[in-house]
């Protein structure tokens, strides 16, 4: 018989990382803009790295989502949730007293070893910079959205970032010579940036099931290979 | 084990490397199938989820037999859990060609034949023939891990195992479609998947019922268990072993929380083991089934 005792709190390795699933007790949803800072008692967990990600229960969903950490202030982890589906929906509506199980932190985060870093963000693309803002010592941001309600998550989440509402796009903010761009948002987007600026880390999304490389759901194209977005990146 | 009931994975739905801890919470791992050759598998987006279900399009994503036999094997091995590993293909000679080399192996306690992925192109041959090609080429335990998507599945178990098979697997997934419901369009790539979940677990109480009483052969039950309950109707409907598949996706540590979640349902039932529990369902359906009158 191979079956040791684990429990729940664990830390253990998953997809290379460190990580543990714990429930952790809502302290709050705020509305920030069009979207909503989902506010966790932080407990054991650890926080991880920028860039890196949890697996959050979404109750009434079957298989919980990934959100990329927000802001860790003393005693919680936030995570921005952007109300899409019924996953996401159902995290928005969670209320102080109510407890989810997370599972993280899981992924590659952002390499923080950059000598002249600029953050880029697009729409909900947003979320992980404020906790990457703050690692790296409040560098110049800049941030583009489709609506004036999104932009407001910038004004309260990354004051001090340059705004781009469409129809401009955050790519006719970046400067000539970008340094080190670290990008969050969506697929063109990223591409975008990209082409145009030399040193970039870009943070990308797919659907996952799991998180820790179990499903083989999140692949990504790379080199003509299929690889799982959850254990080689996010952050790629 | 939980009263004699080992927990495994349901093939595909863990990667022991990524997650050995996890691997160690159950009493035999089993491989994401292998096949003869190296697989990118099918393109994303794979995975679709709704209400009680969800669709999977992984297309049998492998290393392919000798890199696995290379890569993986050695490092599966210094886990220390039992190991069993699912062979697949898209013809009899491909399962024959997995099953020889992994004849080989002594760490491989027992061989699950994939018959029935709904994501790729399906061989020609039967369940049955494809279970004779692959028991020609091993002494190895031969686990048929079938489809619930057949009129028949008791004539499929029997079939199989006059073919060779040693036990059964059951079930696979059954296909279906998801639709994003904006554009009517597929939210797979490949357009249908594999459905998974809870909503699977009657179909597979109907199976595993099915099969346990058409043929004497070990059960491992699966499809949509999520808690200790689950476990112990597949056990009272006849299965000797329980694998665990999505539930790993929420939850990477369901074993060690299925498995005393048995424990407690067999107490209170005051049953001494699963083996006592098995077959009272079974018992009960056919008092009521209109051939016993």
């Amino acid at each position: 018989m191979s079956a040791r005792a684990m429990t729940p709190s664990d830390t253990v390795s998953l997809g290379g990382r460190a990580a543990s699933r714990r429930l952790l007790a809502v302290l709050g949803c705020d509305s920030v803009g069009a979207y909503s800072l989902l506010r966790l008692e932080r407990g054991a967990m650890e926080p991880g790295i920028p860039g890196q990600f949890f697996m959050l229960e979404a109750p009434g969903a079957l298989l919980p989502r990934p959100m990329s950490l927000c802001q860790a202030p003393p005693g919680e982890l936030a995570f921005l949730v952007d109300p899409i589906g019924m996953g996401t929906r159902a995290l928005c509506a969670l209320e102080p007293g109510d407890a989810i199980h997370v599972l993280g932190p899981l992924g590659n985060g952002f390499d923080l070893e950059v000598e002249r870093p600029l953050l880029v963000a697009g729409g909900v693309g947003i979320a992980p910079m404020p906790y990457l803002s703050e690692a790296l010592g409040r560098p110049p941001a800049i941030a583009g959205f489709r609506t004036d309600a999104q932009a407001e998550a910038a004004r309260i989440l990354l004051p001090g970032a340059q705004v781009a509402v469409e129809p401009q796009l955050v790519t006719d903010l970046l400067p000539d010579d970008p340094g080190d761009v670290l990008a969050c948002g969506p697929e063109p987007m990223l591409e975008a940036v990209r082409a145009l600026a030399p040193s970039v880390q870009l943070a990308w999304e797919a659907p996952m099931a799991c998180g820790y490389g179990a499903c083989y759901g999140c692949v990504v194209e790379i080199d003509g290979r299929y690889e799982r977005l959850c254990i080689v990146g996010p952050v790629l | 084990m939980s009263n004699g009931t080992p927990i495994l994975n349901a093939s595909g739905c863990l990667d022991a490397l990524t997650a050995p801890d996890v691997a160690r919470s159950l009493d035999t791992f089993v491989t994401k199938t292998v096949t003869p050759l190296r697989r990118e598998g099918n393109p994303p987006p794979r995975i679709a989820e709704s209400r009680g279900w969800m669709l999977n399009s992984i297309g049998l994503q492998n290393p392919g037999i000798d890199d696995w036999c290379e890569g993986s094997l050695p490092r599966l091995h210094e886990l220390g859990v039992p190991l069993w590993v699912s062979a697949g293909g898209f013809s009899a000679p491909d399962y024959a060609l997995v099953c020889e080399r992994l004849d080989e192996i002594d760490a491989v306690e027992a061989v699950e034949l994939n018959l029935s992925c709904p994501n790729v192109d399906e061989a020609p041959e039967t369940a049955a023939e494809l279970v004779a090609a692959a028991r020609r080429t091993t002494s190895k335990p031969l686990y048929a891990k079938l489809s619930p998507a057949t009129p028949d599945i008791a004539e499929a178990a029997r079939a199989v195992a006059a073919a060779g098979a040693d036990g059964l697997s059951l079930v696979n997934t059954i296909r279906g479609v998801a639709l994003d419901p904006k554009l009517l369009r597929p939210r797979l790539a490949r357009g249908a998947g594999g459905l998974s979940g809870p909503a699977l677990l009657p179909i597979a109480l109907h199976c595993v019922d099915a099969c346990a009483r058409a043929v004497e052969l070990p059960i491992v039950g699966m499809g949509g268990v999520t808690s200790g309950a689950d476990a112990l109707e597949l056990v009272s409907v006849g299965a000797t072993a329980v694998a665990l598949g999505t539930v790993l996706f929420s939850d990477p540590f369901a074993a060690v929380r299925v498995r005393a979640e048995l424990e407690a349902e067999l107490a209170a039932r005051r049953a001494a083991s699963a083996a006592e529990i098995r077959g009272a369902a079974r018992e009960s359906v056919a008092s009521r089934s209109p051939s016993a009158h």
